[in-house]
């Protein structure tokens, strides 16, 4: 037996730091390129708000697909319907959310944003019954459903809603910035940068350390094995379906209150974004995503300061340098 | 002694493929029964049958008295079936623990059996807590032999275990085959190493394009020289 | 036989709907000589030729492409800009279309080359990005483009309106040079088409469809996949953006809307599905339903809004308002790549036992 007690050690598995370190080495550069330090704080902050946002969004998208091979593409409609049902609790409690106290602006958020989750969530559920279930594994079929379903989606919305843009003003007390000096940081960025942070963190916690998440990294890795250990995946991914919709809802909440404005096409060019970054984050991997969606950002909001009419332009190119560097992203995740 | 699995009349189709043509065959109770052939007789494709990864177009599968062809992997997995594929599949990027944690289906690691484990196969304690990715060839195939033995099964699925690995390996991993058996297992285990599948053998089951086309004992067969050269197209000599 | 090249619609009454299109679209300017119904009639045409070439992408090669606008905005631009800076003549035509198509066919090579050795999946998406940027791009060009509000522009004399080159006394209407336009993109569109059926009904068209049922099958014969996908997807483009010179001639305009907007995109999709994938046909049959749907069931559903606003209905209003038409026909679209994925010309062949098995999977 001494063969198997052989006493050669096992080399220790590189951490691959390098695309952890792109977008950093990226922020540094821009320091001379964009001149003053304290747009350059501000540029910078709001990449990291706005790669947070769409990182949320994104994550879904990314398990799902890593999961089981299924790209939703009417991902997005779940953060239009998010930002529509945030207004259903966030308009009527105008007065609340304009009043000059966290606690009541919170008082309407939170219950909004949970609402926002849960219907997400629920129709999360009902898509993935409906619009993907049947065309499992099927490619072609899925791209078409979901696409279907996405025109569906939009279609409803104005139904509900109206075509016209419905303004959503920020709650009173996270207007305005903090002033450090010359650097003023909006607070809303603060915001979203802890909430973004907040479920990468959470997202983490549950694939490295419960059982769920061992069985979602089993899954993207070999879902046949992880069935013939006796677990049902197609639950698991009903589950993580449904909690991607959710987050896609609190994004889009999120978004809304952003840009202050909720409309049903403000998942299209969200979409394309999240595309990006899933891409170039490698598809299935939630660590990619994060960078993927920083990195999106940064190039957005560098590029808008430094040359603004190549704004979106310069994330195909991004994706482009990305993918000419790592074919499958940042983070290939093994097995695909 | 009863027969713990049966198989009568199954037929698989893969696509438009034909390739289990009427399957018949027991194996009973504590018992290890080979499954030999050429590559590309159905030997895995049997194995796929039994654990719903394949679904069996028709015939009757029968495990401890139910009839299991119409389940799902999982449902069959839950009645006591643990599968050693051909290409191993341990999780690469969970760590051996976190493969082991997820095998024990029914709650937490049980210490006296990974302490069994660990006895013929030290090296699962030693990298205990690096990625499955990073094992060699063989400390994988054990780690999905360990799998599927951390919690007591009814019956093992084994896969060419042997398949690649180096002579001396193939020495200790047919001293822990023998272990497990020892323990009362029921094993299926396909093996194209007929040295092997004498060591460890109690039944033989002979499958080509498809069928099985011979049965009986393992003692038998390795002492019938020219039968094995026809089954099998090589002899136990001409092999060592 | 020799100009369908041996792909015939194979269903009696397939046939006989596909020529009550075509003799429709061609009597239209002397039968409904109003203006809505020869913007109809074209724009049925104009989308034929684009929703074929798309085909010969998703129902051939089973690849999905969102950037099949692009091509169809290249083309209407260029013969826009063309035309709009160097004045309505000939010279201007040429060089548009001498510009158009070999850019739409470059960009079709670059895509093609860089993203068809990924997946299907990867390709999608790859399209869909590059496609909304090459809108912001149009749209924030404006010195060339025209931005938002795009190009207006005259055509040559012989296509305009006012020349009048048979009287109504001869022939009792009167075919003037927007007749002639009519008859042009008539024309056009029916070659493009002939074209693709000639493409996929031959050796490269029988490729295609090994690389759509079994890539690596297709690879292990030795057929280099990336090659035939690429070569398809240039062919696509260059008849896309073709289509795209014909819809900016008959518009004397291209813009975001008409030419490049993503809504078009997915109008082609749902012409394809519900049409039938992987028979060309198909598109004519998706292309008439969907144009006429657009510009007729409108106002049919603006009476039923109307009635059920009436009747004091909740929700129904709104989701049969006028606007909502789209709603109806995604819905009609998840319906038929559930239940019917061969559309209307797999339903129409299945018709005919055993005639069906090489449609569209």
């Amino acid at each position: 037996m001494t063969e198997l007690a052989a006493n050669d050690p096992l080399p220790k598995p590189k951490r691959d730091l390098a695309p952890i370190l792109l977008p950093i080495a990226l922020a540094l550069a821009m320091i001379p390129l964009v001149g003053s330090t304290s747009s350059w704080v501000t540029l910078t902050v709001a990449s990291l708000a706005m790669g947070m946002m769409i990182f949320i969004m994104a994550s879904g998208l990314t398990l799902v697909f890593g999961l089981m091979d299924v790209l939703n593409f009417g991902h997005g409609a779940f953060i239009a319907v998010g930002a529509y049902i945030g207004t259903l609790i966030l308009l009527p409690f105008a007065a609340a959310m304009q009043a000059d106290s966290l606690l009541a602006n919170l008082a309407v958020l939170v219950p909004a944003i949970l609402l926002a989750m849960a219907v997400s969530g629920a129709l999360g559920l009902v898509v993935e019954r409906v619009l993907i279930l049947p065309v499992y594994g099927q490619h072609l079929k899925q791209i078409l459903m979901t696409t279907g379903g996405l025109i569906v989606a939009e279609q409803t919305m104005y139904a509900i809603w109206g075509p016209a843009i419905i303004p959503l003003p920020l709650p009173a007390s996270l207007r305005g910035s903090f002033i450090l000096g010359d650097v003023a940081i909006a607070k809303y960025r603060v915001l979203a940068m802890l909430v973004g942070l907040a479920v990468f963190i959470a997202i983490q916690l549950v694939l490295n350390r419960s059982k769920i998440g061992l069985l979602i990294r089993a899954g993207v890795e070999n879902r046949e094995m992880v069935e013939a250990l006796g677990y049902r995946i197609r639950r698991l991914f009903l589950g993580v379906f449904m909690t991607g919709s959710a987050l896609a809802g609190l994004g889009g909440v999120m978004w809304a209150l952003y840009r202050e404005q909720v409309h049903a096409s403000m998942s299209d060019d969200l979409t394309v974004l999240i595309f990006i970054v899933v891409i170039i984050g490698g598809l299935g991997s939630i660590g990619g995503c994060f960078i993927g969606a920083i990195l999106v950002a940064m190039v957005a909001n560098y590029g808008g300061f430094l040359v603004p009419k190549l704004a979106l332009v310069s994330n195909i190119l991004l994706m482009v340098a990305i993918l000419m560097w790592r074919p499958r992203g940042l983070y290939a995740v093994t097995s695909r | 002694m009863t027969d713990l699995l049966k198989l009568s009349g199954v037929h698989t189709h893969i696509g438009r493929y034909h390739i289990l043509q009427g399957i018949d065959l027991v194996v009973p109770q504590g018992q290890t029964t080979m499954l030999l052939g050429r590559n590309g007789a159905g030997k895995t494709t049997s194995l796929r049958t039994i654990m719903g990864l394949w679904q069996a177009s028709s015939g009757e599968i029968t495990l401890a008295g139910e009839r299991i062809e119409a389940r799902t992997t999982p449902d069959i997995a839950r009645l006591g079936v643990g599968y050693v594929p051909e290409s191993m599949a341990v999780f690469s990027d969970l760590t051996v623990k976190e493969n082991l944690v997820l095998a024990a289906r029914d709650g937490p690691l049980d210490d006296k059996q990974l302490d069994w484990i660990f006895g013929f196969f030290p090296a699962l304690r030693r990298f205990w807590l690096s990625r499955a990715g990073s094992l060699s060839g063989g400390q994988k195939q054990m780690l999905s032999i360990a799998r599927a033995i951390v919690e007591p099964r009814k019956l093992l699925l084994i896969d060419e275990p042997t398949k690649g690995l180096a002579p001396a390996i193939v020495m200790a991993l047919i001293e822990c085959l023998k272990e497990i058996k020892r323990k009362g297992a029921t094993i299926l285990l396909v093996e194209q190493n007929f040295f092997a599948a004498r060591e460890l053998g109690d039944h033989v089951l002979v499958m080509d394009n498809g069928t099985i086309v011979h049965r009986g004992e393992m003692a038998a067969l390795a002492a019938d020289v020219p039968l094995q050269e026809r089954l099998l197209g090589l002899s136990l000599e001409a092999h060592q | 036989m020799m100009l369908l090249s041996g792909d015939p619609p194979r269903s009696r009454v397939l046939t006989i709907v596909l020529l009550v299109i075509i003799l429709a679209l061609a009597a239209t300017p002397f039968i409904f000589p109003g203006a809505k119904a020869m913007n109809v009639a074209a724009k049925i045409c104009i989308f034929a030729a684009l929703v074929a070439s798309y085909d010969l992408l998703l129902g051939y090669t089973g690849t999905v492409s969102f950037a099949h606008t692009m091509f169809y905005g290249i083309g209407s631009y260029a013969i826009a800009i063309a035309l709009y800076t160097m004045g309505p003549n000939w010279g201007a035509v040429a060089t548009g279309i001498v510009i158009g198509l070999p850019l739409a066919a470059l960009l079709a090579l670059a895509i093609g080359l860089f993203s068809l050795r990924v997946a299907a999946i990867f390709f999608a998406m790859i399209t869909l990005a590059v496609a909304s940027a090459f809108q912001v791009l149009a749209s924030q060009m404006s010195w060339l483009t025209g931005g938002e509000d795009g190009r207006s522009f005259q055509l040559p004399d012989l296509l305009r309106p006012g020349t009048v080159l048979i009287p109504k006394s001869l022939i009792g209407f009167e075919f003037n040079g927007r007749t002639l336009t009519f008859y042009l993109v008539f024309v056009a569109s029916t070659l493009m088409i002939l074209a693709l059926l000639r493409v996929v009904n031959s050796p490269f068209g029988r490729v295609l469809q090994a690389i759509r049922e079994n890539r690596f099958r297709a690879e292990a014969l030795g057929f280099r996949t990336v090659f035939h996908l690429t070569y398809a997807n240039c062919l696509a483009a260059l008849v896309a953006a073709s289509a795209g010179i014909l819809n900016a001639l008959w518009l004397r305009y291209a813009g975001p809307d008409t030419s490049l907007s993503f809504s078009i995109m997915l109008d082609i999709l749902l012409m394809v599905v519900i049409g039938g994938m992987g028979t060309i046909y198909g598109a004519i049959i998706g292309a008439a339903i969907f144009i006429l749907a657009q510009n007729y069931l409108q106002s049919l559903m603006g009476v039923a809004s109307k009635a059920a606003g009436e009747a004091g209905l909740p929700l129904l209003p709104g989701l049969l308002h006028p606007d909502r038409w789209l709603l109806w026909l995604g819905l009609l679209f998840i319906a038929s790549v559930y239940f019917f994925p061969t559309g209307v010309v797999g339903r129409l062949r299945s018709g005919r036992a055993g005639k069906t098995s090489d449609a569209a999977h």
